[in-house]
């Protein structure tokens, strides 16, 4: 539709017989050709891994929807009641109206339970696909400028979406979230100083009281589900201004972004993406059993199940509960309980501020203040990795100490030797896994570097004349190699002069000292890719001794020699 | 048919010439692209389009066309099914069952999941099969705004600022600082009502002299001999239950709803006999027990979470939350796990009956620690 008929269409507007224009008439009242003429046809890279954030987007769709269906029978009181529903085992008890709400729900309301396992599933989906989408643009470096806004919105997005999966698997008020209740009030308990009085605000008084659930209902349905929209909506408006980062390859450079269009393909793909995850969800829903709050109980505050587990996402939480060591200090008639402040709230304000400030920590190290569009492979960047590593070892560990009560039995093992394992491992394993990731990733460094000069190891052994064995090397195929060469070639920062030429002293020469190390830490033992020259000497030095081995050793180990139109490897150091 | 019947020249020039890296006429702060001199080997530039099957192939188009539409026609039949699974059976898991499961939950499930599946699966098929695939190429424009648009922009913000006199206009400035900052009293002030204040309530439980204490699910009062060594049985106070007065009259519950849940988290308890031998007294309680019988809070004191794993062999109670450990033979000392403190004990004696009562409340706030606890 182009501007004249729109303009005409003004003109002539009431005339009679004038077919009506819908797409006139929307323009002539938002203006939303100019947007469209550029959207409709925007470019997405293609790749699996970008897929997972887009999980994370649709599991929300569906935990809106299903989660307003619940809406419409869950009641949020704690007023008591007695269940006379139709699940025949709880009948008669006396309970909190949620909970036997969430009973009718289950057992009788049709597609009832089906709503609230979708609504669960999709939770724990939600969570794990943005965490598995932040660790995928950690990875890759994808934070870089200018996309250190996104990952901050990523990292509250994450934080927002665990509290609001924690207050909604408490809501049912069953003896299972009773109980996470009831830790999350010690937790807010050991807050130094205010702790009695925010947790007497939180729970209108002392603990459960009859004020929680309905609170705690319009946080998890209005309040953080609001921030939410507004947090996911600032995310995507941000990648598309951004344009989505995309991995090196031919034709795939630093300023331009390769990929199908969003109408039809992208529209087709990520439409169709939502349903699938609609229906893996519904089949988990209809098929896989969780959270049977039935078979928990109704809360009550005297009463436990053996092998009680927060859901997953919040296990490094409790396993931070579990090995802490048993330190309170009592002075002036004061008490400050270390053994629950420290790893659950100093932890968790540590972890994710570690989060936040790892953009901005890694660009000041590295002094790199360009915008970067093309992703990282991990090993290109071994500092990085390994910091990743280290940290999912971290929590890796943190969540064994979670289920040492569950682990223990299943394994015969001792839970005092889990939790002691857990209480060193917690220091040391991630020290490990950085030095193991590290020298991981520089050994593959070296790999690629080894098999751009010297090729690929064939399999094919020969003997030569003489009796002496070698294995035939052969070039990779010319996307390979340049794939192998598309990351920067990076020198650590030189170590700047305490005093300059005229004997005047650098400003800050200790900061920039420090980040001079830093940098060369980070850098300093990259194993960098070749350069043309070196790449022309191998290949040359491989040509000379291929003849010098006679020919049929020749005719495979210099086949990108020989035969140009299939390797056009030395080419490159023509240039 | 052409294998390029997608590709359409007028648009992507069009396009190319609106979204060139030239167009926007400012310096790109940004990683280079690679420098050839530097490079071992040079962009190759993108691959050749290679023509799918369905692009060359008419037979192939018609049959991939077919997949999809019968695709999505599965999915609309599973939407009947479903309608009909709805109709047919009962909800709840007593009702029909399907391999075990619920039947109406199951089929539900099914229904829906595979006809969410099957369009999903239909569009992207459609897409891979069906649709262009030619990759187009999108230039980047820098994040940031062009200079002259920065320039402006400052610019309008200043004559806006100067304008207002927000910079020279200090006294109104500040003291409408002042006064929206006083907005945050209110706000805070008007929360007040959301809670009492702590006060003493969590240093008192309902026990005291004289109540009975009684098994918390048969709310039968306890007599000593009704104990083995090594039983152990969760209690709460009798004034929880319709109980027996002192003259034998029927008393009802105390405590119900709200109050019974508040006051249950925090006078839970465990009663336990062991042998007077295996006991270490704590100076001071050796009149607190009745004939190796000793009674302990049940909530832990680490976190709140309800105790209930008695090891009888080792004497040792394990909290399940977070594997704290008491030795009931040694003042309930904390062993092991994260629990900082003793469970607090309740001091026991035999009222003329033959039950056992408490002596008084808890000598020290039951539960987690606090910072007034002291």
């Amino acid at each position: 539709m182009s501007t004249t008929t729109s303009k005409a269409s003004v003109g002539r507007g009431g005339q009679k017989g004038q077919k009506p224009n819908p797409v006139a008439w929307l323009d002539e009242r938002t203006g939303l050709a100019a947007l469209s003429k550029k959207q409709l046809r925007k470019v997405f890279p293609d790749h699996w891994s970008f897929m997972l954030g887009e999980i994370a987007l649709w599991s929300f769709v569906i935990l809106l929807l299903t989660g307003v269906f619940l809406s419409l029978w869950f009641k949020p009181s704690m007023t008591e009641v007695e269940y006379l529903g139709s699940y025949a085992n709880l009948r008669g008890l006396h309970m909190s109206e949620a909970y036997a709400s969430t009973l009718e729900i289950s057992f009788d309301v049709r597609g009832g339970l089906l709503m609230r396992q979708m609504h669960h599933w999709s939770a724990n989906l939600f969570i794990a696909s943005m965490m598995i989408h932040m660790l995928r643009v950690f990875f890759t470096g994808a934070f870089r400028k200018p996309r250190e806004i996104n990952w901050l919105i990523g990292l509250g997005l994450l934080q927002l979406g665990i509290i609001e999966g924690f207050a909604g698997y408490s809501l049912p008020d069953d003896l299972l979230s009773g109980i996470g209740l009831r830790i999350a009030e010690g937790i807010m308990l050991s807050i130094p100083v205010v702790g009695t009085y925010i947790t007497f605000f939180v729970f209108g008084g002392e603990f459960p009281g009859d004020d929680f659930i309905p609170r705690l209902y319009t946080v998890h349905v209005l309040l953080i589900p609001g921030i939410l929209v507004a947090l996911i909506s600032a995310h995507m408006l941000l990648l598309v201004y951004h344009k989505h980062t995309q991995w090196p390859g031919p034709g795939r450079t630093n300023n331009n972004v390769v990929g199908y269009p969003l109408m039809p393909v992208y529209m087709a793909k990520a439409g169709g993406f939502f349903f699938i995850v609609f229906g893996v969800t519904a089949l988990m829903g209809g098929l896989m059993q969780i959270n049977p709050i039935w078979l928990y109980g109704p809360y009550n505050p005297s009463q436990v199940t053996a092998d009680s587990q927060p859901d997953w996402y919040m296990g490094w939480l409790d396993g931070g509960l579990r090995i802490m060591p048993a330190w309170e200090t009592t002075a002036f008639g004061f008490t400050l309980s270390w053994n629950v402040f420290v790893p659950a709230v100093v932890l968790m304000g540590l972890l994710f501020t570690v989060l936040a400030v790892y953009p901005f920590i890694e660009r000041w190290i590295t002094g790199d203040t360009r915008e970067h569009h093309l992703l990282d492979r991990p090993r290109n960047q071994p500092t990085r990795t390994a910091f990743g590593v280290a940290g999912m070892t971290a929590f890796g560990v943190l969540w064994i100490a979670a289920g040492n009560d569950v682990i223990g039995p299943m394994f015969n093992l001792s839970i005092y030797a889990i939790t002691w394992f857990c209480r060193i491992g917690l220091f040391v394993l991630p020290v490990l896994a950085f030095i193991i990731t590290r020298r991981w990733c520089l050994s593959l460094q070296r790999h690629d570097r080894e098999v751009l000069l010297h090729g690929y190891e064939t399999g094919v052994i020969v003997r030569s004349p003489e009796g002496a064995y070698s294995e035939i090397h052969a070039p990779i195929n010319p996307v390979s190699a340049y794939n192998l060469t598309t990351h920067e070639r990076r020198s650590p920062l030189e170590l700047p002069p305490r005093e300059d030429a005229n004997g005047v002293r650098a400003p800050q020469p200790g900061k920039e000292r420090v980040r001079a190390r830093l940098s060369r830490f980070w850098y300093g033992d990259d194993v960098d890719k070749p350069t043309a020259e070196e790449l022309e000497e191998a290949h040359h030095h491989a040509a000379e001794h291929g003849q010098l081995d006679g020919g049929r050793h020749v005719g495979i180990e210099t086949g990108g020699h020989v035969g140009g139109d299939d390797f056009d490897l030395e080419q490159a150091p023509n240039r | 048919m052409s294998p390029d019947k997608f590709h359409d020249p007028d648009f992507e020039r069009h396009k190319a010439g609106k979204d060139n890296p030239e167009d926007y006429g400012h310096d790109l702060d940004r990683a280079p692209d690679s420098d050839p001199d530097a490079e071992p080997i040079p962009n190759p530039g993108l691959p050749e389009h290679t023509p799918r099957p369905t692009d060359v192939d008419e037979r192939l188009e018609r049959r991939a066309e077919r997949q999809v539409a019968m695709l999505f026609l599965a999915a609309g039949l599973l939407s009947v099914l479903f309608c009909v699974a709805y109709f047919v059976f009962e909800p709840g898991i007593e009702g029909e069952t399907f391999v075990g499961m619920g039947a109406s939950n199951a089929s539900l499930g099914l229904t829906l999941g595979l006809a969410m599946l099957l369009i999903g699966i239909g569009a992207i098929q459609w897409a891979r099969k069906l649709m262009g695939d030619h990759e187009l190429i999108e230039y980047r424009h820098g994040a940031p705004s062009s200079a002259e648009d920065r320039e402006e922009a400052l610019a309008a913000f200043r004559a806006g600022s100067r304008e207002s006199g927000f910079g020279r206009r200090k006294l109104i400035r500040n003291s409408m600082l002042g006064s929206l900052a006083l907005l945050g009293l209110p706000a805070v002030v008007l929360l007040r009502d959301l809670g009492p204040l702590p006060g003493r309530k969590l240093e008192h439980t309902v026990w005291k002299r004289g109540v009975r204490v009684v098994n918390d699910v048969t709310a039968l009062p306890l007599r000593p001999e009704d104990l083995r060594i090594g039983q152990l049985v969760n209690a709460e106070p009798a004034s929880f239950f319709e109980h027996e007065g002192p003259d034998g009259e029927t008393v009802p519950a105390e405590y119900e709803g709200t109050e019974l849940i508040i006051e249950k988290g925090k006078a839970a308890v465990i009663v336990v006999r062991m042998s007077p031998e295996e006991i270490t007294p704590v100076s001071g309680r050796e009149n607190w027990g009745i004939d190796g019988i000793v009674c302990y809070s049940k909530i832990c004191t680490h976190v709140g979470c309800p105790i209930s794993l008695w090891e009888q062999q080792t004497r040792l109670l394990l909290c399940p939350c977070h594997q704290s450990t008491f030795d009931l033979t040694d003042g309930a000392r904390v062993t092991f796990g994260p629990a900082a403190r003793a469970l607090p004990q309740l001091p026991l004696m035999v009222d003329e009956e033959g039950y056992i009562v408490a002596m008084s409340d808890f000598e020290e706030p039951v539960g987690p620690s606090y910072w007034e606890r002291g």
